[in-house]
């Protein structure tokens, strides 16, 4: 019996559970339901709540716990010849006996028979089930492989059976628990409640987990290479860690890649900001109802396009054309046809990223505009003020703190943009503040250091840890000081 | 001796009110929400140097013809006034009318106090600086302390005239309010239910202000309350469901009003 299957029972008996609870709710009030403190819902849905809700928690917990119970199990039944090569050949030799156990399932008594006899070859016989094998089987994953087959159908067996008669003591203990004055409506609430505070935990904890693995790499690429060198150095060149040869020690500078980072970074808010702010003060203030509810899905379309996209169009479009017009440029002045700006650039990269922020940058300041009550507007109205001077005297200096807030959430996605720059801005790591030239920043070399067959355990791999970490922690007090700020906003009006 | 002349001299102003010239001149005016008809065919006119209080039941109409007089509805997306407004005899809905001129001398001050995110001062000062009323330091510290003083705010915040407006209470905010309309000296000064939001004492203090301020400005007051109306206005316009029903001098309208459904009105009958 599998998973799923249990599953649906435990479904079905939890759903009987909810229909007896509700009828048996009925039937204790005699007719006058207003005798009961829960509606007959209420107790349905508790008995369903206990009927499945511990069912299903054993049986994660079980679904779990067995396959490492068995495993551990079936490591200590290997060979002691095999056991002395050392953990990695054991774990090769319990792969093996695994893929066996699956074969076995497949072969028929007779192949069974002539297996166990020696009269057949293992691997051809599973070779022929479909079923590939890494090296030459050995006499004893055949009866490893038998043992793991058993172990795992006993334990189905027995998961199925305790997990069912869970269920139904659950349910049988709610519809025993069934009265007029039982409050089933409070303890479905609390456990609605319970629900909403694991999902919001879960995404709490998977948070401090990526936060934790990537700290635990970091620390290793720190072990290699100090980080008085990383934070400080000056020189980007990790070298490839050749096989055996462990003096080629690279340089890990990070300030060549923060400095590409972060003039990308303003270069793209250069543009996206004054158009992103005018785009929204257009939206709030001067757009009609009816241009507003068309102009303003179409900008948001913007935010829904794949950053891939924009690095396609940086890639093809826009860093020849300024690769192109910048040659001409020269040559109508000089006589020198050559381009002075590079198709991969701070400059390309820092307007297509501009392009993409602009409706994260219209969108939020739009709903900061938006949220100065209209009082203030009235009031400058009335007094005779236009409406660019409301704007410019009331509005915008009532919204300030919330869009300075908006634009560092802005610049902390700016920051971490990486498929724009992959594509566009270069991979020269360099310190240099000429906007037409390539530069490279954090994300880049992320994803350079991550691809291609590397060796893991180096610090040419583990470096992108130990940027991932720094990114991190840039475009976290990035978004703590905007929050901080944001939220210092709303408590001006009321 | 004095209390009695300044009685007598009231008094024989508000039996000359029908002597008393029109600043404004309301003629056919309909306003029209997209569909719908908020006020229909109102003839009112508007007294110079009088309060003049619009009364009547929520979603009469008095408070979207207070707005037509400083054009106020025009911010509201799909607002259509028809008729003709006059202010000293000129078209305000002409094309040729600046309507930030118009609104410089057709002040309005809200129900809820609205005072600007920014300092007393700078609140003030807000209306003189857009229309350039003034240049110097100077200037603007002399129409600042003359605006504060006119709104009766001046001794309670002189000392922290860079303090946020929005630290005020709520009827000195009101009074803020008050004083930021009387900085760009307007003519006609609009105000919206401007006690709604205040109590008792705080309402009292603006109903005296509206008292003083009647001998520099004309004012049109929107009200719910009838005592209000009374205590503050010379005519009073009683509106119902879009109409004007009548429109009298204050003292006849309380006592001895010519339509039927004022009376009820105000006898609480109705509203």
């Amino acid at each position: 019996m599998n998973t799923s299957l249990i599953l649906l029972l435990i479904m079905i008996v939890g759903f009987a559970a909810y229909l007896a609870g509700r009828s048996r709710a009925i039937a204790t009030s005699n007719g006058k339901l207003s005798v009961l403190h829960s509606l007959p819902g209420y107790h349905g849905t508790y008995a369903a709540i206990c009927a499945i809700i511990p069912a299903v928690i054993v049986l994660a917990v079980w679904a779990i716990a067995a396959p490492a119970y068995i495993d551990s199990g079936l490591r200590n039944a290997l060979p002691e010849t095999v056991l002395s090569q050392g953990a990695a050949t054991a774990e090769l030799a319990l792969g093996q006996v695994k893929s066996v156990a699956n074969g076995l399932n497949l072969l028929d008594d007779a192949e069974l028979a002539a297996l166990n006899n020696g009269s057949a070859n293992l691997r051809d016989v599973l070779a022929a089930k479909g079923v590939p094998l890494a090296g030459e089987g050995e006499a004893y994953m055949i009866k490893s492989a038998a043992q793991f087959n058993q172990m795992t159908a006993t334990s189905r067996v027995l998961m199925a059976v305790v997990v069912l008669l869970i269920a139904a003591a659950g349910a049988v203990f709610a519809l025993r628990g069934i009265s007029a004055p039982f409050r089933a409506r409070n303890q479905v609430e609390r456990v609605m409640l319970w629900t909403l505070m694991l999902a919001s935990s879960i995404a709490i904890l998977t948070t401090i987990g990526i936060v934790g693995s990537m700290l635990s790499e970091a620390i290793r690429f720190f072990n290699s290479v100090s980080p008085a060198s990383f934070f400080f150095g000056t020189v980007w060149d990790p070298r490839f860690a050749a096989a055996g040869s462990e003096a080629t020690q690279g340089q890990f500078g990070l300030l060549p890649l923060l400095a590409g980072t972060l003039y990308i970074a303003f270069v793209a808010m250069l543009f996206a900001v004054p158009i992103g702010l005018f785009a929204a003060i257009y939206m709030s203030e001067y757009a009609r109802p009816a241009v507003r509810s068309i102009a303003k899905p179409l900008l948001e379309i913007l935010a829904g396009i794949p950053t891939i996209v924009y690095g396609f169009f940086a890639l093809v479009t826009v860093g020849p054309f300024l690769r192109d017009i910048s040659a001409q440029m020269n040559g109508l002045i000089t006589g020198n046809y050559v381009s002075f700006i590079q198709a991969q650039s701070v400059l390309t990269a820092g307007i297509v990223m501009g392009i993409m922020l602009i409706p994260f940058v219209s969108s939020l300041s739009d709903d900061i505009i938006t949220q100065v009550p209209r009082a203030l507007r009235d009031g400058s109205l009335g007094l005779g003020a236009t409406r660019s001077e409301t704007i410019k005297k009331v509005v915008l200096p009532a919204a300030l703190p919330g869009i300075v807030g908006a634009l560092l959430l802005t610049a902390s996605r700016a920051v971490g943009e990486t498929m724009i720059v992959v594509l566009a801005a270069g991979v020269a790591a360099r310190m240099q503040l000429n906007p037409f030239e390539a530069m490279t920043t954090v994300t880049v070399k992320i994803v350079n250091q991550l691809t291609g067959d590397l060796e893991f355990n180096s610090p040419q791999t583990l470096v992108a840890f130990a940027l991932g970490i720094t990114l991190f922690c840039i475009t976290l007090c990035l978004n703590i000081y905007a929050l901080y700020i944001v939220r210092k906003y709303r408590e001006q009006y009321e | 001796m004095n209390m009695m002349s300044e009685a007598a001299v009231e008094k024989a102003l508000d039996q000359k009110m029908n002597a008393v010239p029109f600043k404004m001149i309301g003629k056919d005016v309909s306003v029209y929400y997209g569909e719908k008809r908020a006020l229909f065919d109102v003839n009112l006119n508007v007294r110079e140097n009088t309060v003049t209080a619009l009364i009547g039941p929520s979603g009469c109409g008095k408070s979207t013809f207070l707005r037509t007089l400083n054009r106020m509805n025009d911010t509201i997306d799909n607002c259509r006034v028809t008729g003709k407004i006059t202010l000293d005899e000129e078209d305000i809905y002409d094309p040729a009318i600046d309507v930030v001129e118009l609104r410089a001398r057709v002040g309005m001050v809200f129900q809820k106090p609205n005072p600007f995110p920014k300092s007393i001062y700078e609140n003030v000062s807000y209306g003189p600086k857009i229309h350039g009323l003034a240049r110097s330091k100077a200037d603007f510290d002399q129409i600042v302390e003359q605006s504060l003083q006119k709104a009766g705010l001046w001794n309670e915040v002189k000392d922290r005239l860079h303090e946020p407006g929005t630290g005020l209470s709520g009827g000195q905010q009101q009074r803020l309010c008050i004083a930021r309309a009387v900085a760009v000296s307007p003519e006609v000064i609009l105000m919206d239910e401007p006690c709604s939001a205040l109590d008792p004492i705080a309402t009292a203090k603006v109903e005296e202000l509206i008292h003083e301020l009647r001998t520099n400005f004309t004012i049109v007051i929107v009200t719910h309350s009838m005592q209000q109306a009374a205590r503050v206005s010379q005519r009073t316009a009683m509106f119902h469901l879009g109409n004007l029903v009548e429109e009298n001098d204050t003292d006849k309208m309380f006592t001895n009003p010519d339509d039927q459904r004022t009376q009820d009105y105000i006898m609480g009958r109705f509203g």
